[in-house]
């Protein structure tokens, strides 16, 4: 007979002194398991309950400005500092570590700032700055030394424009920055004039962005609706896009380089591919009044937009609609908006003159975690992807409570555009001549012309 | 044979690599989910593999099947530039034969973990053939063109896990106990535990004892879900608890009164009694915590775990549901055949089956009013009922003699065995073994459920006493019985569940870990209405409409309507038809409602509307040309009513 009887030693399966770990065996039969469908429900459930709790999105409100913030720039050579521009011409440098103002100029420009953009290169700490004033003013905090007056310091440079400026990006790699005013003008940092100017069709550009991978392109947005891109190489333009409404900011995706997010007047966020405009990537909407400005995380995944219904919206590129909102009681239209390039926080500059602090994954928290809790982590991120379609969970992980205003304004948006969609397709329906659908990613373009 | 192929095309690919894939998963399901970490850290190690590399870790450390594996891998590496360029495609015969004998190996090993991935496809079938009737995942047609290369990583990440679930079998560390014959003449059923005493070491030879306990009897008992803990109740009041390896004991007191019924809870810190008038709670010293007089007169007792539920039945033939960690009564059902003495919970789906005086047994679910299903499974009352933890076979003994197996996927009967007499309690191990008391003895049948087997495994007399309550003690090769002489414990191999998850339930949990698994077990509460026949019913995909479901609950309730007036609940609730021209009092009616709300009475006030409407148009005569006359061009069809 052979024989043979389960039989664990106890010393096997105990520890021998204190500080020894505890052995703990896994066995992943299903049939050690029963109900796991229905337990990791539960435990999505309960993540997607604590994602929520933990959501504490606002971090700080930078204030000493004393108009409202229409210009922001990020260092991509310093994590820690930012350069805002206000209304009243002031500039102001912060440390978002320390979350003060480590440098200003009270006076930098007459009226508003209109653009700030660092100059590449780490080994100075170089910025520009354009203002209504028509002016573009080269600012270090280390070399501008100090003015008479005792507060404003003294500018590195000065360039003379013949417009009020309204936008400025610097090259990624030469010593070259473009400006927009009426037209868009390229200065060499060396010389007193442009260098060239680029125009198609006659009205004031909004902004200019230079791509900051394939350095030679450039896009602006101008008032007569018009997204227009350039090529340095050849000094002349590339493509023109004419949408139903103007366009106020163009963001490149650092990424991929020839996909790039416009912020438009009618509510939406859009993203191109340059190579082919006659239709949107995607279209981002969930705001209820015009964007002002977009940015793209330093991944290319995400977005974060910023509107003149007073809330900071975060997307999925790929998404049609905002995986979060941001909003504050205190906080006024937002012109200008930031994703940090840690991937990690957002900055927010809004009317109400303050810098605004904000982490990008609101439940998320910094600092070192052990093993077992970034484990936990993952696996709750886990459950949540998998339940997300659930109601219950879907529920719990959308919900998000805006202001009044917004929640009314939503509401009615969302009335007029289901009747505008009803009354399309009740057109088309009883068209005679066989009209096709208008795809949603091309019905705010009227027209692309290439060169 | 097509998804075969390409598994064991994709183990080939693997190879090495994923010797240290087959790491034990988090959780249950959420190795899918460590899948893609683990990825890079396998190619990488496939990269740089030696024919014989030296193990890192005790995960690197190749078993037995992986070498072969690995070199399966060496050899489909050699295989490729063969293929690829037509000059070494002409190498010599001999080098094809090395390979292909090469190859043989791997072969066998790939099936064996095939076989070992059944298990763990969790009724998916992902590796289907279509031979079952069900469509393989990949061959489901999704129209979103952006879902379609989602389902497909989904499904691949699937067999990824499948496989690995498979492969990690060999970090198990136990082995399953077992009792065979060797000669001819050999038979299991013949061995004493005297003679199994011999041949078992000493830890082994402790779990034999019979405890006389005469005065107090018949007793009835209960195991922890780690086995660790013995829970023991005499008919006439005697309680104790005990650590039974140790033979530490617990809480030991007398509630001077009748037990019938005795159930740990969600740990050996409280358990529950069926008394004479009601149920009582426990602590582990032996106070007592609670009185549910809510359960009057109970006779059976039975604990959900996952929803901490307790379920009970008694005198009063009721099916009770209790929440015991807020005290609130869930359900409580009728099935009106009497008093009640059998109730099991279903560990699979936490369904609890009652056996009935009439030879019924009905399902429960604890927010159903009715039973999930009703079976008619012996000709006289059923006397004893136990179900296995896959939730696949159910056995019932009958006071008509029969003990039947039962398949209760699709409530079908398989077997039928006998017993001299009826069996008085019926067990199913973890590992299947069948135990059946009755009279004085203890029978014990292996492989009982899947097939019919002539003899029993294993058999156990003790005279001039009566079974009454039979348990296997999970993760341990030992059965442990009450009777009106006390209580025994015999080590019956191959019982129990060789490889236990510390996650799941721990035989050697100390304190720290059993507070921590407390909380776990409360955050995990699951609803009650999470139970149902089929436990994985959440999260699918409902394939109807939005506009499909909504018109069938409106129909359903519309039937709930038809039924309820039928029985004359709303009388004066109609829609009146007053027939006033060609605005009717429905019509109105449901113009006047919001349009959004769609109830019951709306439904019908279109209904009816509609309804009128048509008739209306049926009455509209149409007048012949010749009626007309000369006037016959300035007809209005529309006006032309009666």
């Amino acid at each position: 007979m052979k024989i043979k009887a389960l039989s664990r030693s106890t010393t096997e399966y105990t520890r021998e002194t204190k500080s020894d770990i505890q052995l703990l065996p896994r066995n992943i039969d299903p049939e050690l398991h029963p109900l796991e469908r229905a337990r990791e429900y539960k435990r999505a459930l309960n993540a997607a309950k604590l994602e929520r709790m933990f959501a504490k999105p606002f971090l700080a409100s930078l204030s000493g400005h004393i108009d409202g913030i229409y210009a922001m720039a990020k260092n991509p050579w310093d994590l820690d500092s930012v350069v805002t521009g206000s209304g009243d011409g002031e500039l102001r440098m912060w440390s978002l570590s320390s979350q003060e103002t480590i440098w200003r100029a009270p006076e930098a420009h007459r009226g508003i700032v209109k653009g700030v953009c660092n100059i590449p290169g780490g080994e100075t700490d170089r910025f520009l700055s354009v203002g209504t004033d028509k002016l573009a003013k080269v600012w270090s905090r280390s070399e501008s030394s100090v003015a008479s007056d005792g507060v404003t310091p003294e500018t590195v440079a000065t360039y003379t424009g013949k417009h009020a400026f309204s936008g400025i990006d610097h090259h990624r790699s030469r010593p070259l920055f473009a400006t927009s005013s009426s037209l868009v003008e390229i200065w060499d940092v060396d010389r007193s004039e442009p260098i060239t100017n680029l125009t198609w069709g006659a009205d004031t550009i909004n902004t200019v962005k230079m791509n900051q991978t394939e350095v030679n392109v450039l896009a602006t947005c101008g008032t007569d609706r018009s997204i227009i891109l350039y090529d340095l190489r050849t000094n002349s333009p590339l493509a023109k896009l004419v949408m139903t409404l103007s366009t106020n900011a163009i963001s490149w995706n650092p990424m991929e380089a020839f996909m790039f997010a416009t912020a438009n007047e009618d509510h939406n966020v859009y993203t191109f591919d340059m190579r082919r405009m006659d239709h949107a990537v995607n279209v981002l909407r969930d705001h209820v009044s015009a964007v002002m400005d977009v940015d793209y995380s330093p991944t290319g995944l995400e977005l974060v937009s910023g509107s003149y219904d007073r809330s900071v919206r975060l997307w999925d590129v790929n998404k049609g609609h905002s995986r979060d909102i941001y909003h504050a009681k205190r906080m006024q239209r937002v012109f200008c908006v930031k994703y940090t390039l840690d991937n990690n926080y957002v900055l927010s500059g809004s009317d109400d003159s303050n810098l605004r602090l904000w982490r990008a994954r609101a439940s998320q928290r910094m600092g070192a975690k052990s093993n077992r809790e970034r484990g936990a982590i993952e696996y709750a991120e886990k459950l949540k992807d998998r339940f997300a379609y659930v109601p219950e969970v879907r529920k719990v992980l959308q919900h998000r409570n805006v202001p009044k205003g917004i929640k009314k304004a939503s509401r009615t948006k969302q009335d007029m555009l289901q009747s505008r969609k009803r009354k399309e397709e009740n057109e088309r329906k009883h068209d005679k001549s066989g009209k096709a659908r208008v795809p949603e990613r091309k019905k705010a373009i009227l027209g692309v012309t290439n060169k | 044979m097509a998804a075969t192929d390409k598994l064991s095309a994709r183990l080939r690919n693997e190879g090495e690599g994923d010797a240290s894939g087959g790491t034990f998963a988090k959780g249950n399901v959420s190795h899918t989910a460590r899948r893609a970490d683990k990825d890079d850290a396998t190619n990488t190690a496939a990269d740089d593999s030696e024919d014989e590399r030296v193990p890192r870790t005790l995960r690197d450390a190749p078993a037995k099947s992986d070498r072969a594996l690995a070199t399966a891998k060496m050899n489909g590496r050699r295989d490729k530039p063969n293929k690829s360029s037509k000059a070494r495609a002409k190498s010599t015969d001999k080098e094809e034969s090395k390979n292909k004998e090469k190859k043989r190996v791997p072969d066998k090993l790939e099936k064996e973990i095939l076989a070992r991935s059944e298990k763990y496809q969790r009724g998916l079938k992902l590796t289907s053939t279509g031979d079952d009737g069900k469509e393989p995942v990949a061959a489901i047609k999704v129209r979103s063109k952006k879902a379609q290369p989602k389902i497909e990583h989904e499904k691949r990440r699937r067999e990824h896990a499948i496989i690995d679930a498979a492969r990690s079998e060999m970090l198990l560390t136990e082995q399953a106990g077992y009792l065979e014959a060797e000669g001819e003449m050999e038979r299991t059923y013949k061995v004493t535990q005297d003679q199994l005493a011999d041949s078992l070491d000493i830890n082994s030879r402790a779990k034999i004892f019979d405890l006389k306990l005469e005065e107090f009897g018949p007793y009835v008992m209960d195991y922890t879900s780690n086995g660790r803990h013995l829970l023991v109740g005499g008919r006439k009041g005697h309680l104790a608890t005990m650590d039974w390896r140790s033979g530490r004991l617990g809480a030991e007191f007398h509630v001077r009164e009748t037990i019938r019924d005795v159930c740990w809870l969600h740990n050996e810190n409280l358990f529950a009694v069926a008394q004479k008038r009601y149920a009582y709670i426990y602590d582990h010293s032996g106070a007592e915590v609670h009185c549910l007089q809510k359960h009057v007169e109970p006779t059976a007792l039975g604990f959900l775990p996952f929803h901490f539920l307790l379920a009970s039945t008694g005198m009063t033939g009721r099916l009770m549901y209790q929440d015991v960690t807020e005290g609130r009564i869930i359900g409580e059902h009728k099935p009106g055949y009497g008093p009640n003495h059998v109730l099991k919970v279903n560990p699979y789906n936490a369904v609890v089956h009652m056996g009935h005086g009439n030879g019924i047994v009905t399902m429960w679910s604890p927010r159903q009013s009715q039973p999930l299903a009703k079976m008619l499974c012996h000709k006289g009352p059923v006397q004893a009922m136990a179900i296995d933890r896959s939730g696949t076979y159910m056995a019932t003994s009958g006071l008509d003699g029969s003990l039947k197996i039962w398949d209760i996927r699709n409530f079908k009967s398989l077997h039928e065995y006998s017993t001299m007499r009826p069996a008085q309690s019926l067990d199913i191990s973890q590992r299947g073994l069948l135990a059946a008391g009755w009279g004085a003895n203890v029978t014990v049948w292996k492989d009982a459920l899947v097939s019919k087997v002539d003899a029993p495994y294993m058999k156990r007399l003790l005279p001039s006493t009566t079974v009454s309550d039979l348990r296997f003690v999970p993760y341990d090769d030992v059965l442990g019985y009450g009777h009106s002489s006390g209580i025994s414990s015999i080590v019956i191999p191959g019982a129990g569940e060789p490889n236990f998850d510390a996650f799941v339930a721990n035989p050697f949990e100390t304190t720290k870990q059993r507070q921590e698994a407390e909380v776990k077990q409360l955050l995990d509460k699951l609803a009650p209405e999470t139970i149902q026949h089929d436990p994985t019913f959440i999260g699918r995909l409902d394939p109807r409409s939005r506009d499909e479901r909504q018109l069938e609950l409106l129909e359903s309730r519309r039937d709930q309507y038809a039924k309820d007036k039928a029985d004359g609940k709303y009388l004066d609730n109609e829609v009146k038809n007053k027939m006033k021209g060609r605005n009717s009092s429905a019509k109105r009616f449901a113009r006047k409602r919001a349009n959004n709300i769609m109830d019951l009475k709306k439904l019908n006030a279109i209904e009816s509307a509609e309804k009128a409407k048509l008739e209306n148009e049926a009455k509209r005569r149409k007048i012949p040309e010749s009626e007309k006359g000369a006037l016959g061009r300035f007809y209005d069809e529309k006006r032309a009513t009666d």
